[in-house]
């Protein structure tokens, strides 16, 4: 039988597949602009190493906490009613609209407060230092999760939360015992973007933590450093190595089922 | 014994209002009522879900108004089911008991009876989403029975499923309802399956709720 596709979904399809066709053409320009002994010797050297290592302990820590945050969040946004949630809920959204350096300097400012001192006085350092890295990741990375908890919540209905709570269990053990298990791959899929995000992230933590070497260098820093001495190689291989990250999350997360 | 006195409840512009009536211990109750008329609410106000703006629920002579809805000695089945969908029927089953934490070969015996009485043996390994309607429904009966609760509620269990399945099942919940000597309390807006089930009828109409006189069962 003959497929016939009329000129509405045709026309759609041309749309889709050029804009598909200008993301592939970048990634593969970008590939194609080093060779595997300039990758691997970019990626031996000893700065770089450290950024991956930093990176990627970083993205992980933020990526716990960040899920540590969206759940309980993300699950009042997604049950509860309450005077003023609009705004809760656009609030929320601040770190997703405001521009990232705009972010780096707010907490660069909030931590030369009273209060921001106070809290460097009384827990860590976080300006300019490590902690300071995985606070500016945090604070973007974690409304991307809040985000995919709720849309997370949103989809599982509340009614065997309400049949667990008849048959002894509190709303908190109900949520424990049969909401979380069944909010597994979402928790995936909001670890996930926390993760990807952080990694990709550079303005907050470029103002808040600063770019030294083999302290507080993080992959797209790199890639800044790497670009502001000219050696575009070594930005090159370190920007092929995010981009794999990404798609090996992407790909993991559409493995489980997830939209993000 | 279940008693409603004097219910009030409102959200938004619906309200219910000195809604009063009493389901005889040991009867099979059906409440019915249009769609969206507040029956799913008062339901949720006997199990504890919702908390009424005014008035008393009573269970078998406890008042049980401010009572969270584990403590009521209640099992509830709610339209769909609502499976608990990452366990297994048979963890379904135990839940009640294992919250409870009765041991282990408790719960085993409790699940394996009630998985026989009610025919779903067979499928105590699957997950919900590998169960028909039907199935599903059986298993959150099960589910429900297994603390032993005094009072049965039933919010539209049958309303999912095909005709066949409907009345295999209504002949089930009858039949359980009589064994176990539970007060059941179902609601529905269907007229074959109050004329086929209740021992006592009640409307809602408008916010009110009124005992009426029993349907004749269709041949």
């Amino acid at each position: 039988m003959k497929l016939r596709v009329s000129p509405f979904w045709l026309s759609l399809a041309v749309v889709a597949g050029l804009y598909l066709l200008f993301l592939v053409a970048m990634l593969v320009a970008t590939a194609g602009y080093t060779t595997p002994g300039k990758l691997i010797e970019a990626l031996g050297k000893r700065e770089i190493q450290h950024s991956i290592f930093l990176s990627l302990i970083t993205c992980t820590v933020t990526a716990l906490l960040s899920l540590l945050l969206a759940v309980p969040v993300g699950y009042l946004l997604a049950r509860a009613r309450f005077p003023g949630k609009h705004w809760v809920e656009a609030a929320l959204d601040i770190p997703i609209v405001l521009p990232p350096m705009v972010m780096g300097l707010c907490l660069l400012i909030l931590f030369q407060t009273g209060f921001g001192k106070f809290i460097e006085s009384t827990t860590v350092t976080f300006t300019y230092t490590v902690y300071g890295v995985v606070l500016a990741q945090f604070t973007i990375g974690a409304a991307f999760a809040v985000r995919t908890m709720r849309h997370t919540f949103d989809h599982l209905s509340s009614r065997p939360e309400d049949v667990a709570m008849t048959l002894g269990c509190t709303r908190a053990r109900a949520v424990w015992l049969v909401t979380l298990p069944a909010a597994r791959r979402g928790m995936f899929a909001a670890a996930s973007v926390a993760w990807a995000r952080s990694l990709g992230e550079f303005g907050p933590i470029l103002v808040f933590a600063g770019a030294t070497r083999m302290k507080t260098e993080v992959l797209p820093t790199t890639v800044w450093l790497e670009l502001s001495v000219g050696n575009l190689e070594a930005a090159v291989a370190v920007s092929l190595l995010m981009v794999v990250c990404a798609i090996v999350v992407l790909a993991a997360v559409k493995w489980m089922g997830e939209e993000v | 014994m279940i008693r409603f006195d004097n219910i009030a409840w409102q959200a938004g512009g619906f309200r219910l209002e000195n809604v009063s009536f009493t389901v005889p211990e040991k009867s099979y109750a059906v409440l019915m009522g249009r769609t969206g008329c507040g029956k799913t609410s008062l339901l949720e106000i006997l199990c504890g879900l919702r908390r009424p703006a005014s008035g008393r629920v009573f269970i078998a002579e406890r008042e049980v108004t401010n009572l969270p809805p584990g403590a009521r000695g209640i099992g509830y089945v709610p339209q769909d089911g609502a499976m608990f969908p990452t366990m297994t029927v048979r963890e379904n089953i135990g839940f009640a008991l294992r919250i409870r934490r009765r041991p282990a070969d408790e719960i085993q015996q409790r699940v394996n009876e009630l998985a026989a009485h009610l025919g779903v043996a067979h499928l105590l390994d699957r997950l919900p989403n590998n169960l028909s309607g039907g199935e599903r429904q059986r298993v959150a009966l099960g589910r429900a029975l297994a603390a032993k609760p005094s009072v049965l509620l039933l919010d539209e269990p049958l309303s999912a499923l095909d005709e066949e399945l409907r009345d295999d099942l209504a002949k089930l919940l009858k039949n359980i309802q009589r064994e176990l000597g539970v007060t059941a309390l179902h609601i529905t807006h269907s007229r074959s399956e109050a004329a086929r089930l209740a021992d006592v009828l009640f409307r809602l109409d408008d916010g009110r709720v009124q005992e009426s006189p029993l349907l004749p069962e269709l041949p």
